[in-house]
């Protein structure tokens, strides 16, 4: 190919014979990476929105998996074969998600995928991957209620989250009253429906719960605060839940310093705020707000250091910051290791059975494993805001806690389990003994 | 612990005096054991100290616990010394008060969690009744109002004989009747008088007090708590109005500050130009810009960061409107749907484009001191962030109206809206206004983004969030007219602070949309239709 081509180029080329050279040239060069790659790679897809609005988020996590594949090949790779990255841009579009999966699992043939984000872009996947039989790793902690044989969870479950924080209000803070203020989309909806019921059951009463739903990107917050500033002003006690969406949150915590409201009188305690989102904030009027993650980059262990410097040097870049879901990312790779070395294979199958039980060292200390349940088990922390954008730990869970594919709390779901390992089944009923209770 | 401590602090106040009296350092061993347990980095540790330093009577106390309060006390786990430094960054130790040359590198400062900052407050809200400084008093009464806890009330009772500056006077007095309304020996004289006081107070916190009185009450005392509560919720309900008022006038200068450089693009040219939330956006990253260059080479000019910015993003947007307009604009001119897909398709590339200079997580903007915080009227609080953009989006709308109406270029484009052949047969170079027009519908988006980076994210998807507004806003208002586009803002603003209450703010919204489609059914050019045969044209 190479030698009739220069042989071409030594003779003035028409048009057309120019064209049939380079389309060749294109052709052959396609068919020798195709067929490398085919032989001595392992390849990894990632799935995460690189521009529109979950770009902000989920740009961090490509750049999290392509380090992790970069660490891994350092090592040697995976079963004596190099691993090689494969990026899609589905665009923050729910839709392209699907489409996006498809192209990865079907014309690139990926091993496994690393990604998603929102949990609308994770149910959109789903039927592809279940149909295509591949496997998903989901990072980002989401509303539960869900266990599927070809997704393997490693954010966290309300019980893994939401819960332990409303605890520690309860115990620590002596919290009476309650703002569950969220963005009107799916997680917020059923954690605060989570979260309601398990306030209930411990004796909060109705008109001592305000739920608020705003829509996506709110910026206006005014009216908002005056009524959370006026719902907290009876004497008792009054805490915020928030599972408010990224981007609304920078205006919702401004408006919060600006009127005044001070972590000491109402503390807002947040799901969704991160390292990652503080850093566009100026922190000083949030001093002493809460967020409940299962991963701080302030957290003082000997691998986190060595993460947080590895990622730093990897992105050129001393002050890149770090977060939970990212750690998420990191523990769910490591066990995809373990289980492609376990099983020997990259077979979905063979990795799928693999899985459950392999464990892998968390960052913060500990060491996770992968339930039947496809969920994992995560340490629980309360951090408070600091100066610096970064986050203090006041508070954490005794152990590790094992995640909830389905809610203890939720008339609908607290008799299923998950048990993709003796009843392969991802929505067993624990009190008919039968799989197939509500949901998938 | 907690009630331990808070017991401990009610002996404060008069340990304060005996400091006062004998402003002599006792060197015990209980206070530098207390100061040694900061070193511990153990919130029950701290926390005990803190009850100790309080009521020890050592004259460091105040020192050391507001040293806490901001985060200058350092501590040394090895060591186990304690270190204070001072605002001016000189340092002492806090178990002996000498000074000392350098804090070593392993010194941390002593953490706090929520419930530690509500104990230093409240100790240092102790130690602040007899400041000098008349604002803190205050600030330490109402702290006292609050808690009512009756040990305070000799303290409260001596300072309020010797107060002499009136609001401190007021606030000693609201706090003396708080705590005289919970006592459970108080003569019902006093407690019907505390009721008075509690109800001109009026606002949420006395009617906090007021409803969390006991029912064990004499039916007098109770009649007239019952009383006052109602004449404050009735008082409150009518500021709530006032307050969504407000609320509805800041939102109304947000939707009209985003929506003037499109009056102008839109209402004026005609141009349905989709990108013009980008030029929103690129004027918050020139208020970006601008700061990281003043916080790296010139930290006191901090507080003018946003005046600088104003021209700055004026010129930068405006310039590259300019650039498209010359490029793409005018080449569309009289195809709306082509126009509408080319400025839909330039606004996701100046998206991407940013996003890939700047990164996608959003960038920090501070707030200069003078657009940070909030003052009360009446029952209401205005923050100054919203009350400044409020003056901003004024000045703006009538710069611009002097500009279109006083000025040569002005009256070039009112002339070529109105009738470019006409114009251009008397000698106006209609290409050139086309692209000054447009260049300053851009420069005033721009300067939007300035104000609109002091209230919400900094992002690439900024402008996505108030194109959808602004169209709202100009098609509503009448196209072609700035009043309309005043008047168009404002409305929806009120209209939307009004529903928000009732209906949440999802619902609201919808509301608001629907409403818009119904008027738009009856009236298709909106509120203030431009008239005659310009507009057939």
């Amino acid at each position: 190919m190479l030698t009739q081509l220069t042989h071409d180029i030594a003779r003035p080329l028409s048009r057309r014979r120019w064209l049939a050279a380079t389309a060749g040239l294109v052709l052959g060069l396609a068919a020798f990476t195709t067929a490398r790659a085919a032989d001595d790679t392992i390849k990894v897809g990632v799935l995460h929105s690189l521009s529109g609005t979950m770009a902000i988020s989920e740009t961090t996590l490509k750049d999290t998996v392509l380090f992790l594949i970069d660490e891994q090949n350092k090592k040697g790779g995976v079963l004596g074969k190099k691993l090689e990255a494969v990026v899609v841009d589905p665009a923050s579009n729910w839709p392209l998600f699907a489409e996006k999966a498809r192209e990865l699992i079907t014309k690139d043939k990926v091993a496994v995928v690393f990604g998603c984000w929102t949990s609308v872009s994770r149910k959109s996947v789903l039927p592809v991957f279940k149909e295509l039989n591949s496997i998903l790793f989901y990072p980002v902690q989401y509303e539960g209620e869900e266990s599927e044989r070809n997704v393997f969870y490693t954010g966290a479950a309300p019980n893994q989250q939401a819960i332990p924080a409303v605890d520690y209000l309860m115990k620590d803070e002596k919290v009476k009253r309650w703002v569950l203020a969220g963005t009107d989309y799916v997680y917020p909806r059923t954690t605060n429906k989570i979260l309601e019921a398990y306030l209930k059951s411990k004796g909060v009463k109705q008109e001592d719960i305000m739920i608020n739903y705003t829509p996506f990107g709110h910026s206006d917050w005014q009216t908002i605060v005056a009524d959370i500033k006026k719902f907290g002003s009876t004497g008792k006690k009054t805490a915020v839940v928030s599972t408010i969406n990224g981007d609304a949150n920078v205006p919702f915590y401004k408006e919060l310093g600006n009127q005044g409201i001070k972590a000491t009188e109402i503390p807002v305690v947040a799901f969704s705020v991160g390292e990652e989102e503080l850093a566009g904030i100026d922190t000083k009027p949030l001093l002493g707000h809460l967020a409940a993650w299962n991963y701080f980059q302030s957290i003082k262990t000997p691998e986190n250091e060595k993460f947080i410097k590895a990622w730093q040097a990897y992105t050129k870049n001393p002050k890149r910051v770090t977060n939970d879901p990212m750690e998420a990312h990191v523990i769910g790779f490591d066990m995809w290791v373990k289980a492609v070395e376990k099983a020997k294979s990259v077979d979905a199958d063979k990795v799928i059975d693999a899985l459950p039980g392999t464990e892998a060292k968390n960052l913060t200390g500990g060491t996770s494993k992968m339930l039947p349940n496809h969920h994992i088990t995560k340490p629980v922390f309360i951090g408070e805001i600091k100066a610096n954008g970064q986050f203090d730990v006041v508070w954490k869970t005794p152990g590790l806690v094992a995640g909830d594919a389905w809610s203890k709390e939720l008339e609908g779901s607290k008799d299923l389990i998950g048990d993709w390992v003796g009843k392969k089944c991802g929505n067993y009923n624990t009190k008919t003994n039968k799989c197939g209770g509500q949901g998938s | 612990m907690l009630t331990n401590f808070f017991r401990n602090l009610r002996a404060l106040p008069f340990a304060i005096l005996l400091i006062f009296a004998t402003a002599l350092p006792v060197l015990a061993g209980p206070f530098e054991d207390a100061v040694a347990k900061f070193a511990n980095d153990e919130f029950s540790d701290t926390e005990e100290a803190i009850g100790v330093l309080a009521t020890g009577g050592n004259s460091l106390a105040y020192a050391i616990i507001s040293a806490l309060q901001d985060g200058r006390l350092m501590a040394d786990p090895d060591t186990k010394k304690v270190y204070v430094t001072q605002p001016d960054g000189k340092a002492i130790d806090a178990a002996t008060g000498a000074p000392v040359a350098s804090i070593p590198d392993s010194a941390t400062a002593v953490r706090l969690n929520n419930r530690l900052r509500r104990a230093v407050e409240a100790a240092l809200g102790g130690l602040t009744l007899l400041s000098p400084d008349p604002a803190k008093r205050i600030q330490a009464a109402q702290s006292v109002f609050k808690t009512h806890d009756e040990t305070m009330l000799p303290v409260i009772d001596g300072a309020l004989q010797k107060e002499t500056n009136k609001g401190a006077k007021l606030a000693f007095t609201e706090a003396r009747a708080a705590i005289l309304l919970f006592k459970p020996d108080a003569t019902d004289a006093e407690k019907l008088e505390a009721i008075a006081t509690i109800k001109a107070r009026g606002d949420q916190e006395a009617l906090a007090l007021l409803t969390g009185l006991t029912g064990d009450q004499p039916p007098a005392i109770a009649r007239a708590a019952a009383n006052a509560t109602s004449a404050i919720q009735s008082n409150l309900a009518l500021w709530s109005t006032v307050q969504n008022a407000w609320y509805g006038l800041s939102l109304g200068s947000v939707l009209l500050l985003a929506a003037i450089g499109l009056a102008i693009t839109f209402g004026v040219m005609g141009v349905i130009n989709m990108a013009h939330g980008e030029m929103v956006m690129i004027g918050a990253y020139v208020t970006f810009m601008v700061q990281e260059i003043i916080r790296t080479s010139y930290p006191g000019l901090f507080d003018y960061s946003l005046l600088m910015a104003v021209p700055l993003a004026f010129i930068v947007a405006g310039a590259i409107g300019i650039l498209i307009e010359r490029s793409i604009i005018r080449f569309l001119y009289g195809r709306p749907l082509e126009t509408l897909l080319a400025t839909w398709g330039l606004s996701l590339v100046l998206q991407q484009a940013v996003r890939t200079m700047f990164g996608p997580t959003n960038r920090e903007v501070g707030s200069p001191s003078w657009m940070s915080g909030a003052f009360e009227i009446g029952q209401i609080t205005i923050t100054y962030n919203r009350l400044w953009i409020l003056c901003f989006t004024l000045a703006v709308f009538a710069i611009l109206l002097a500009m279109l109406r006083f000025t040569s270029l002005g009256l070039e484009m009112r002339a070529v809206t109105q009738n470019r052949r006409m114009a251009a047969s008397m000698g106006i170079a209609t290409s050139r206004v086309d692209a000054l027009t447009f260049g300053l519908g851009s420069g005033i988006a721009g300067i939007a983004g300035v104000a609109l980076s002091q209230i919400d994210n900094v992002s690439p998807n900024l402008g996505q969030s108030y194109i959808i507004d602004s169209f709202m806003v100009v098609v509503f208002g009448g196209v072609g007219n700035l009043w309309g586009t005043l008047v168009g803002a404002f409305t929806l603003g009120i209209a939307n602070k009004f529903l928000e209450p009732v209906a949440g703010a999802v619902l609201g919204k919808i509301a608001i949309l629907v409403l818009i489609i119904l008027f738009i059914q009856k009236r298709p050019r909106g509120l203030f239709a431009l008239k005659g045969r310009a507009v057939e044209a």
